[in-house]
This record gives C-alpha cells, sequence and structure tokens, in this order.
C-alpha cells in the first residue's frame, strides 16, 4: 500500500528504509553507489535478474537483499 | 617372505576436470584471511591455482565498499561459495544469488551444522544440492568424510565431493586418511577434493597421496608467515604427493628389507 507521503519503507539488508514509492531496483542500485557489475539483488527472496531493474518497483514492507562477493575459502566467517 | 605376490596397479594420471573444464592445478584456494589484497595476489600467483572460492556477502549500505572481484587475477575462474549458510535454504539462495552475478553454474555448497567445529550439516548438505542440481548447477559439496554420504551427492548429481580432513581453518592435517582411503576406492571415478584441514606442505602431499583429485584450502596459505612462500610450498607438495599416488608407493613392512645384496658380503 502507499502512503500519502509518496514515501515507502522497505527493507534492505535488514535495515529498514524510506524510499520514494516509485523508485525502481536500478534507481536504488545508483542511489546506493554500487557497480550493478558487482552485485546480486533478492527482493522477497526471488532473485532479481539485472535485466528487470529497470522495471522492479517496490510495495511496502518489501525485502531486498543485495549481496556481493568478499574474501573467503573454507571459513564462512573469514570475511576480508 | 610373504606367499603373497604384490599386485601392480598402474594407475594413469586422468585430467583433473570439473563440469567439463579441465585443470592443470590440482589446488583450489580461498580468497579469505590475507593481511592485504597485495599479499593475496601473490600468494594465489605462487600457487599456479587456477580457481579460487569466495564467499557471497549483503553489501555495506553506509559506507562505500570497493569490489573484491576487482583485486583478483581475470584470469582465475572464480568459484562462488555458500559460506555462512546454516540451512539448505539459505544455501540455495546464496547460490541463486552467485549465479546471477557472476554468471557462473559453478557452486561450493556449504551448510554449516555448528559454529563451534563448523561441521557441516550433511543432511540440509544433500537437501541443497538437490535443488540446485535440478536447476543447472554445477555443485561442489563440502561434507564430512563418510562414504554413504559422498555416493549419495554424487547420485544427486553434484560434479564432485569435497570431503573435509580435519575442521576447517584448524591446520590440525589430514586426521581421516582411512576415510578418505576407503571413499578414493569405492568410488573411483568420482572426483574427490580434499576441503578443510590443511595446515602444512605436508598435509596436502598426504590428502594427494590418499588419492584426492585435489586439495582446497585457504587459511594454511593465508595465515601462513609468508603467504607467498607458503602458496609454492603447496604447489610443490600437491604435484609431489600427486605423482606418488599415481606411482604407487611400495608396501609397508614391519621389519626390515635390505636394499644391499648380504651374500657375498665380506666376512
Amino acid at each position: 500500500m502507499k502512503g500519502f507521503s509518496g514515501k515507502l519503507r522497505i527493507v534492505i539488508n535488514g535495515d529498514i528504509r524510506e524510499v520514494s514509492e516509485n523508485i525502481t531496483l536500478a534507481e536504488l542500485i545508483k542511489s546506493l553507489h554500487l557497480t550493478p557489475e558487482r552485485v546480486a539483488v533478492e527482493l522477497n527472496r526471488r532473485v532479481i535478474r539485472r535485466s528487470e531493474w529497470a522495471e522492479t518497483t517496490f510495495g511496502e514492507d518489501d525485502r531486498i537483499e543485495i549481496v556481493h562477493f568478499v574474501g573467503g575459502g573454507s571459513s564462512p566467517f573469514s570475511s576480508v | 617372505m610373504s606367499s603373497v605376490a604384490p599386485t601392480i596397479t598402474t594407475k594413469s594420471d586422468n585430467k583433473f576436470e570439473i563440469a567439463g573444464r579441465t585443470f592443470t592445478s590440482r589446488l583450489i584456494i580461498g580468497t579469505g584471511k590475507y593481511r592485504s589484497y597485495e599479499e593475496m595476489k601473490l600468494a594465489h600467483k605462487a600457487s599456479g591455482a587456477e580457481m579460487v572460492t569466495v564467499a557471497v556477502n549483503r553489501v555495506p549500505l553506509n559506507r562505500n565498499s570497493e569490489s573484491f572481484l576487482d583485486h583478483l587475477d581475470p584470469s582465475l575462474i572464480i568459484l562462488p561459495n555458500t559460506a555462512g549458510c546454516d540451512t539448505a535454504e539459505a544455501a540455495i539462495r546464496t547460490a541463486r544469488l552467485a549465479r546471477e552475478a557472476l554468471n557462473t553454474d559453478l557452486i561450493k555448497l556449504e551448510v554449516i551444522g555448528d559454529a563451534t567445529t563448523l561441521f557441516p550439516d550433511n543432511e540440509q548438505t544433500l537437501e541443497a544440492a538437490r535443488v540446485l542440481v535440478k536447476e543447472g548447477f554445477m555443485v561442489l559439496p563440502y561434507f564430512t568424510d563418510d562414504l554413504i554420504m559422498a555416493k549419495k551427492l554424487l547420485d544427486a548429481g553434484c560434479a564432485a565431493v569435497m570431503p573435509l580432513a580435519a575442521p576447517i581453518g584448524s591446520g590440525l592435517g589430514v586426521q581421516n586418511p582411512a576415510n578418505l582411503r576407503i571413499m578414493r576406492e569405492q568410488l573411483p571415478y568420482a572426483t574427490i577434493i580434499v576441503d578443510a584441514g590443511v595446515g602444512t606442505a605436508s598435509d596436502a602431499a598426504i590428502a594427494m597421496e590418499l588419492g584426492a583429485d585435489a586439495v582446497l584450502m585457504n587459511t594454511a596459505i593465508a595465515e601462513a608467515q609468508d603467504s607467498e612462500k607458503m602458496a609454492t610450498a603447496m604447489r610443490l607438495a600437491i604435484e609431489a604427493g600427486r605423482l606418488a599416488y599415481i606411482a604407487g608407493r611400495m608396501p609397508k613392512r614391519l621389519y626390515a628389507s635390505a636394499s644391499s645384496p648380504i651374500a657375498g658380503a665380506i666376512k
């Protein structure tokens, strides 16, 4: 549901964020200063392909996971 | 004299292949725990490894994050892993994200069952493997050194199996030579990659002498006082161990067996 304020509440990587209600995923990635080719995105547990980012918008309380790659080997807790 | 003639088995040095790709190096290394990117790059080069594994993690939102991938030699094949996942579901989601970001079907599947030992949850691993294979992934699962589990993972369609030699990051060396040898003998056509537990070069050689097709390691190189030198040592140990396995070692005897003729010695 979209509020009167034109803002939406979404959860990005566990953090609650307010974004404008018409923002697309592509715009969100840009606003976070992320390199599109280096990240992958899940919206409500479904991977959104990069080609779909420009058409993807959000609903209230959507959950977004944005991941990238970090150093690691056989150890799950060995992030650089 | 033993009445049993030694069996002569010549092993051919088959190529190390994963998912149709042939590798010259039988060493796969991690990208974590290095003191600097520079040190990591030098170690990667010295190791001769053609494939490195990287972890998938949430991007930090409150600070600029440089891309870790830009610090890797572009000629390296990247093997994303599901490190940090403790359920099949999390591992499956992580694998899907990794595929989307890297455009690769390779995935090192890890589902950890316990934070103290970092032992794998074999049941969840198998469940995730079944789903990911159906989705077209080349699944390389980390699991405990259990032959029956290895069979189930291979039956599920995994491209290789990756039994541990000791707990992750422990550097204890190969704690399970009998189980690894049994796995090799019982699964002669499977690709077996020993993953985790190696501490120094002799450990890597032992894993290869037991018949592993390859060894994956991270901490043994990253936490060595000189990572680059240890990476070289590991490269040589992997080659030496593989050669020794192919050559076929002499049988062990309890008593001495003279190398020089005894008859004819002066008295």
